[in-house]
């Protein structure tokens, strides 16, 4: 349930003061590249924000994308961000586990309906996938997606897997792995993609969503402008190396030492969205290109299947961006009408899901 | 005999001695120009996030230098150091929020009489005074003046 807590009380029962609780602003407009003439605002908003129910779901993934938000050293911002929701259901996290988690779920639902957010990691094996392939409590994933987001004010795909499919769509893609906005398309959808993803950007997102009750500006891709506006290589410090045409050829000789471009060793930087140049990685000390290795391209839409990670890349990844941008056009506003059919719903899906059964699972082997 | 009004701040006022001015930066002093007469004229106070701009570091520092210091310092320990010092213009002030590991989050020139951030709100200077009143009942002094 979300506590009834504001969020500064929240931050000052944390032993924040109010001038931390104002850096926190100033940093917050700062991530989020909004104007610092908003800090005054942003500080109302954040003084009298209510913790937000937040309902985690983990699909196909690896785990990755939540070890990359909670390893991040504290006290941090992203780390009092993370502290000011109220996390509500968690597979890897959550004391509570078989009934008594499922129970926690439905229980935010309910208490929350037309408000939640769901934060979604992992692929999700399609309708028409087999079931199996991936389970929670014995149900498929997409039936406990499409009953979660059903009440939810938003969804928020992170890591490239929920946002594009990620690795487990890698051809032939064996267990139908489809992305979230292909699965759902009545609701607002930000996709935080990335393997994994920046914990900035994750807890960016959320702090917009506290401040302005709202998600923020979005690409093509649905992920937010601050982080994914500039490719890596516009803001590449070893640019002026490509302006000048000095590439490493390899990645032990002379240009390598002279820290020169790695275009030539498969860098995916032109063709990549994302903020690693900038927020860098493990509390802000180096980041992939720094550390004399190109950029793979994993924010972007299948850059699993883009040819060989040390081609240089000369035409764009086969990405089926059409497919992708069709998907789930239609968002909705936040949280509009949700509330209404909430009283009825959860029985209602409890009775219209189906546990997985092994005839469904040897029937589509 | 001077006036309090007529006193010249401390500080490094010699715009004879001031380094160059890189273009790029030409157009940002004149926003923080246009600030500053706001805040005289109007009382309107205004921000600038240098840390969001495309500036590179050597373009910041050039800035900082250019802009110089003035006679005030401070530095807050709340969730990390934040510096804060007054540009050699007064009521342009360099805020510097640094996190505990001393990475830049934000940096900002504020203009303004004072900082936002070095002012006391009520409920702190309210929790001030029962800190103050548990203190005092503390050395037996029970019913301090109101
Ligand atoms: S290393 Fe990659 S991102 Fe950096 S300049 Fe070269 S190609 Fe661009
Ligand atoms: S540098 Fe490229 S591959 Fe590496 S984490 Fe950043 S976007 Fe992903």
């Amino acid at each position: 349930m979300a506590a009834t807590q504001t969020l500064a009380e929240q931050l000052r029962a944390q032993g924040v003061s109010r001038r931390g609780f104002l850096k926190f602003c100033a940093a917050t407009a700062s991530l989020m590249a909004l104007p610092p003439s908003l800090i005054p605002r942003i500080a109302e908003a954040l003084e009298a924000a209510r913790r937000p129910s937040v309902i985690w779901l983990s699909f196909q993934e690896c785990t990755g994308c939540t070890e990359s938000l909670t390893r991040s050293h504290a006290p941090t911002l992203e780390g009092l961000i993370f502290e000011a929701i109220s996390l509500d259901y968690h597979h890897t996290l959550q004391a509570a586990s078989g009934e008594a988690a499922e129970a926690a779920r439905l229980q935010a639902m309910r208490d929350n309906a037309g408000a939640y957010l769901v934060v979604v990691d992992g692929s999700i094996p399609g309708p028409e996938a087999n079931p199996g392939y991936s389970t929670v409590a014995g149900h498929s994933n997409h039936a406990i997606l499409m009953e979660t987001v059903e009440h939810a004010a938003a969804v928020i795909a992170v890591g490239t897997c929920a946002a594009f499919g990620g690795l487990p769509r890698a051809a032939p893609n064996p267990t139908g792995a489809r992305a979230v906005m292909e699965l759902v398309d009545d609701k607002p959808i930000v996709n935080i993609s990335g393997c994994p993803p920046i914990p900035m950007a994750i807890t960016g997102v959320l702090a917009h969503y506290l401040t302005f009750g709202r998600l923020p500006e979005l690409d093509a891709y649905r992920r937010p402008l601050a982080f994914f506006g500039e490719s890596i290589h516009d803001r590449c410090y070893r640019r002026p190396f490509y302006d000048q045409g000095l590439f490493a050829e390899s990645f032990d000789d002379e240009g390598a030492r002279q820290g020169w471009c790695l275009y030539r060793l498969g860098c995916k930087g032109p063709t990549t969205y994302n903020a690693c140049a900038t927020q860098r990685w493990n509390g802000a000390t180096s980041w992939p290109i720094e550390a004399g290795h190109p950029c793979l391209g994993c924010s972007e839409p299948a850059f699993w299947d883009a040819g060989g990670f040390y081609q240089a890349v000369s035409v764009p990844p086969r990405v089926n961006a059409e497919a992708l941008l069709g998907a789930g056009a239609a968002g909705a506003a936040l949280g509009a009408g949700t509330a209404l059919a909430a009283r009825r719903f959860t029985r209602h899906e409890q009775q219209q899901r189906e546990p997985v059964t092994v005839e469904a699972l040897e029937k589509r082997l | 005999m001077p006036t309090l009004e007529s006193i010249a701040p401390v500080g490094d006022t010699d715009t004879d001695a001031l380094p160059p001015l890189p273009g790029p930066l030409v157009p940002l002093l004149h926003e923080v120009r246009y600030a500053l007469a706001r805040l005289i004229d109007e009382g309107s106070e205004h921000r600038i996030d240098l840390h969001a701009l495309p500036l590179n570091t050597t373009l910041i520092d050039q800035l900082l230098a250019f802009i110089g210091r003035g006679e005030v310092e401070a530095r807050i320990d709340a969730m990390g150091p934040t510096r804060i010092h007054e540009s050699a213009t007064p009521g342009v002030w360099v805020v510097d929020y640094r996190d505990a590991d001393d990475q830049r989050l934000a940096l900002h020139l504020e203009i303004a009489s004072v900082p936002q951030i070095l002012r006391t709100d009520r409920a702190t200077l309210n929790a001030g005074l029962q800190r103050l009143d548990a203190g005092l009942a503390g050395a037996g002094d029970p019913s301090p003046p109101s």
